[in-house]
């Protein structure tokens, strides 16, 4: 069974055209692999599809603007797994 | 139509909250300049104004969906097909649906058909933020009164 990161990486990759094997834990999905606002909103729709839940960008995008958190907290790609990890448990709670 | 205007859309038909549908007509006019260029001797509906009127329509479902709160930006058009020409006069049917709701996005897909023939279609990406000011806010009530929005069909209801 493939991880939450795989199948985030399996999305980055198809959706943005980007190779596979340039995607880690430790990318930052906008630093490292260049990944635009609106080519995310592509990729959000695919997780959002793929795990049944629904990334609140809007939230994060208000804590990163308001000084709250890091763009790290929710685009590095092995937090962004974490966080959708929690939206699962969350969801099935 | 008013298409110097962008005014394309004339009224909506049929607006399902619950089905996150909508349907609305639209009058292409007999006579316009944009038609003395596309073309000399075949007027047609250009295909960006086509894709316009299937976004504005989309953009009047999502408008209703979030209770006049958030305006929806066209940010992304995929899988535009142009099935075959739309001439000056005739009435088109536009509908649209959800395709998904995300945080600050969504997704739609529309079509538009004369006399029941599909003539183009297309998946459309919105942003969906807070109106940026108090003037489109209220030109937005305007058109909606002018299109014959249902506001008693607005989401919390």
């Amino acid at each position: 069974m493939s991880t939450t990161f795989d199948q985030v990486a399996t999305i980055i990759a198809e959706t943005c055209d980007i190779p596979r094997d340039t995607i880690t834990p430790e990318s930052h999905a906008i630093d490292d692999l260049g990944i635009d606002s609106l080519d995310f909103l592509d990729i959000a729709f695919a997780i959002d599809k793929a795990f049944g839940i629904k990334l609140p960008l809007e939230k994060w995008t208000q804590e990163v603007n308001d000084g709250k958190a890091t763009t790290e907290q929710y685009f590095v790609l092995k937090n962004l797994s974490a966080r959708i990890d929690e939206l699962v448990a969350a969801k099935g709670a | 139509m008013q298409l110097e205007y962008f005014h394309l859309i004339d009224r909506i038909t049929d607006l399902d909250i619950g089905a996150k549908t909508i349907a609305v007509e639209a009058q292409v006019p007999e006579r316009s300049s944009i038609f003395e260029g596309h073309f000399p001797g075949h007027p047609l509906m250009p295909g960006v104004l086509l894709i316009e009127a299937m976004a504005q329509t989309s953009g009047w479902l999502l408008i209703a969906l979030t209770n006049f709160e958030r305006m929806p930006f066209l940010g992304a058009v995929k899988e535009a097909k142009m099935r075959g020409f739309v001439t000056p006069g005739q009435l088109l049917n536009i509908t649209a649906g959800i395709v998904h709701e995300g945080s600050g996005f969504a997704m739609t897909a529309a079509k538009i058909s004369v006399g029941g023939e599909l003539k183009c279609n297309a998946t459309i990406t919105f942003r969906q933020v807070a109106f940026p000011n108090p003037e489109l806010r209220g030109y937005m009530d305007a058109m909606a009164k002018r299109i014959g929005f249902p506001h008693q069909a607005s989401a919390d209801d």
